[in-house]
């Protein structure tokens, strides 16, 4: 079997690493169990055999008695290559889109500690059983994309523990009780409480640093070279999301107009959210539509976007499973087509309008501003149409306690986040390229 | 043992250093707070929501500690590291195979990525919590310029080291600024910036330029980079975090329910 070859004694004593964490984790989750409830047995006796199941391919791959060739123990093919075979940006836009609205929908269900804790061991697993493909190793093992990896799980822990204390104190309140943070909430003195707190938190991430810093050396590739280019060349991995909008907007969009309307847009926040709720303590039913906004920008635009620019984006920026070789002769059929280009040619069946030579600059324009009138028009209609006709229908309520101006920056705003899942839905719907294409003017959206 | 100890802090070096004795009653705990230049950031008493881990994450703080260990680590990069052309790739070479414990850079290196981290995961939390809401309207704001300048910082670093992955991420990025409405050559409006048929706007004076200090990344982009990043932007976040946390204490301490 000619791709057994790429398991290596070091990587799979490595696995063993892994493996040896999931044990850990397990046989303390095991006797957690036993320590909180001494009813749950059964379901202790089970979490304890898991982990007993894991000591063994532990041990297994720690001694190194298999030899790359006799190792079973790996991610199947039949999973690999159904992973493999749904890779596409849209299924995975969906994908993204479809967790982030199930973990809102099931919140309840998710924050329960057990779900949590199989969700967890599933996603570990799967990524020690992925790290057995070679393809999967070469991207994911990038010095660089280990803290990638990391932020993946600290994101879903932290968006865990929000639900759980949003979902507690919504109770709470429904109940009638106080909130959990009015609860236990003394004045106590910051000598000692909080000064030796920032005293461990500093130890505890200095010993993190150094250990981290020890065990990953820091990438060094070849000396820069202004002549060879590497494909795919990727910005910084915090820009990575916005890399992946070139794929839908030109330059001046996704590089300066995008990333400046998400800083004005946060710095605005304080001042467009009117609702008074939720200052100071977690809750989910008080804000919903502020809480939800945000998630939905951080989690499948922002860090999914990068998630996607980092580990699915290879040689010419084309699409690659996770565990699909980068090949850089893959070819990818990109036809897409203008709004004007559908509007002259397909609907009205004529040509495109085009100026006749050596006629002057205003001519020009003319014949320009005619080609692409269509495109013009709904864009201006977006701006400035969409948010009166919100204004009078979902967001009536917004519109009265917020007055014309902040109604109009705050609609401007989330039209502008919005236009990315836009334009994407236009991309893959209608292979729609660009929806005002002037490229004389270098003007196109 | 406890005599030594006794002695030291009853000694007039101490004393004239903390001014006064060990906290641990109650008076000197609150008298350390207010007389210690370092701790006089905090409050002396403090609601436990304000320090619950649980509420806060800790990522703000953990942001500042990762602000403070790069300070450490970039400082002692620098005595080893020298930003032009010739010596750049060389100095960090040197610095992997020749000296002794250089685990600085690797340091220097994981701690920024982990600070872009933890600083998006301060702002979760923030925004989750609410406390951008009044009466912590502006220090939000002040929040997103230390966001937008730690990743400037990050932006500005990953060049230094002058192999394939620095120019090639940093000219990726940089050409962005070729677009700029109005003021990159290749963005929509830059013709109407010009004088009797004389473009004012070329890739010779365009945003990019000015951001690189030349036509493409070199000689001089280091340069300009490496004063971004070990001085410019230093300063004005060292100064945005002042500002932060004295308006976090003016604000009336972390927030919590009313
Ligand atoms: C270099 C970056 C930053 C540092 C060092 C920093 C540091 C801190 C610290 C230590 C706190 C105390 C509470 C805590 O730890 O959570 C805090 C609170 C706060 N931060 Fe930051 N921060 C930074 C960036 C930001 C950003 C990006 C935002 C928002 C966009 C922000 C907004 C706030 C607000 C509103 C508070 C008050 C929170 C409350 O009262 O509950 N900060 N910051």
């Amino acid at each position: 079997m000619g791709h057994n070859s790429d398991l290596t004694p070091p990587v799979i004593f490595g696995l063993g690493w892994l493996y040896l964490l999931l044990t850990v984790m397990n046989v303390w989750w095991t006797a957690r169990i036993m320590r909180t409830d001494p009813h749950r047995d059964k379901e202790a006796a089970g979490w304890g055999m898991y982990a007993g199941l894991l000591l063994m391919a532990t041990l297994a791959h720690l001694t190194g008695s298999s030899t790359p060739e006799h190792f079973h123990l790996r991610m199947p093919q039949i999973i690999q290559q159904a992973i493999d075979w749904c890779a596409d940006p849209k299924i995975y836009f969906a994908g993204t889109t479809a967790l982030f609205i199930a973990v809102v929908w099931l919140r309840k269900w998710f924050i329960q500690e057990t779900v949590a804790w199989v969700l967890l061991n599933l996603s570990v697993l799967f990524l020690t059983l992925s790290m057995t493909d070679y393809d999967f190793r070469q991207i994911v093992g990038k010095p660089d994309n280990v803290p990638i990896v990391s932020m993946l799980f600290i994101v879903g822990f932290f968006t865990w523990l929000y639900f759980k204390r949003a979902v507690d104190n919504d109770e709470r309140r429904a109940a009638g009780r106080p909130l959990f943070e009015q609860e236990k909430n003394e004045k106590i003195l910051v000598w000692p409480d909080l000064v030796y707190t920032e005293l461990i938190c500093m130890v505890v991430c200095t010993v993190v640093l150094v250990v981290w810093a020890l065990l990953l050396p820091a990438p060094l590739e070849e000396p820069a070279s202004a002549v060879q280019t590497p494909n795919p060349s990727k910005a910084p991995w915090y820009f990575l999301g916005l890399q992946e909008m070139l794929v839908y907007f030109d330059p001046w969009m996704a590089g300066v107009v995008l990333p400046s309307m998400i800083l004005v847009g946060l710095m605005a926040i304080p001042y467009i959210d009117f609702n008074k709720l939720g200052n100071g303590y977690y809750t989910f039913n008080e804000r919903k539509f502020a809480i939800l906004t945000f998630m939905f920008g951080f989690l499948p635009l922002w860090i999914g976007m990068i998630i996607l620019g980092t580990f699915l984006r290879g040689p010419n920026w084309n699409f690659f499973g996770i565990y699909e070789p980068w090949d850089s002769h893959k070819l990818e059929v990109l036809n897409n087509v203008n709004l004007s280009e559908y509007f002259w040619l397909i609907w009205c069946g004529s040509k495109m309008p085009t100026a006749p030579a050596g006629s002057d600059q205003l001519t020009q324009t003319g014949y320009i501003l005619t080609r692409e009138w269509l495109g013009l028009v709904a864009c201006f209609a977006y701006l400035a149409i969409t948010p009166m006709i919100l204004a009078a229908t979902v967001f009536k309520k917004f519109f009265i306690k917020m007055g014309f101006i902040r109604f109009m920056v705050f609609s401007n705003l989330l039209l502008f986040m919005a236009s990315l899942p836009i334009k994407m839905l236009l991309r893959w719907m209608f292979r729609l390229k660009y929806i005002v294409g002037i490229p004389e003017w270098f003007f196109n959206i | 043992m406890a005599s030594v100890g006794d002695y030291i802090r009853g000694s007039q070096i101490w004393k004239s250093i903390f001014r006064h004795p060990a906290p641990v009653d109650r008076r000197n705990r609150i008298v350390v707070m207010l007389t210690n230049f370092f701790l006089h950031l905090h409050p002396v008493s403090i609601k436990q929501q304000g320090i619950a881990l649980s509420y806060t994450w800790c990522m703000g703080g953990i942001t500042f500690f990762l602000f403070l260990a790069e300070t450490v680590t970039g400082v002692l990069l620098m005595f080893y590291y020298r930003p032009t052309l010739e010596h750049a790739f060389n100095d960090i070479l040197a610095l992997r195979d020749v000296t002794t414990l250089g685990i600085m850079r690797e340091m220097h290196r994981w701690g920024a990525h982990a600070m872009v981290i933890t600083v998006w995961l301060h702002m979760y939390r923030v925004f989750l919590t609410g406390s951008y809401k009044p009466p912590r309207e502006f220090n939000w704001v002040v929040g997103v310029l230390l966001l937008v300048l730690t990743l400037l910082l990050s932006f500005t670093g990953y060049l230094l080291p002058w192999d394939q992955l620095a120019i090639w991420a940093i000219t990726v990025g940089s050409n962005m600024a070729r677009a700029t409405p109005f003021l990159g050559h290749e963005g929509p409006g830059f013709q109407l910036l010009n004088i009797g048929g004389f473009d004012l706007i070329t890739n010779g004076s365009d945003a990019r330029f000015i951001l690189l200090g030349g036509r493409f990344v070199g000689e001089m982009t280091l340069n300009r980079f490496y004063i971004l990043h070990c001085v410019a932007i230093p300063l004005v976040v060292a100064i945005l975090i002042a500002i932060h946390f004295w308006r976090i204490r003016k604000d009336g301490g972390i927030s919590q329910p009313l």
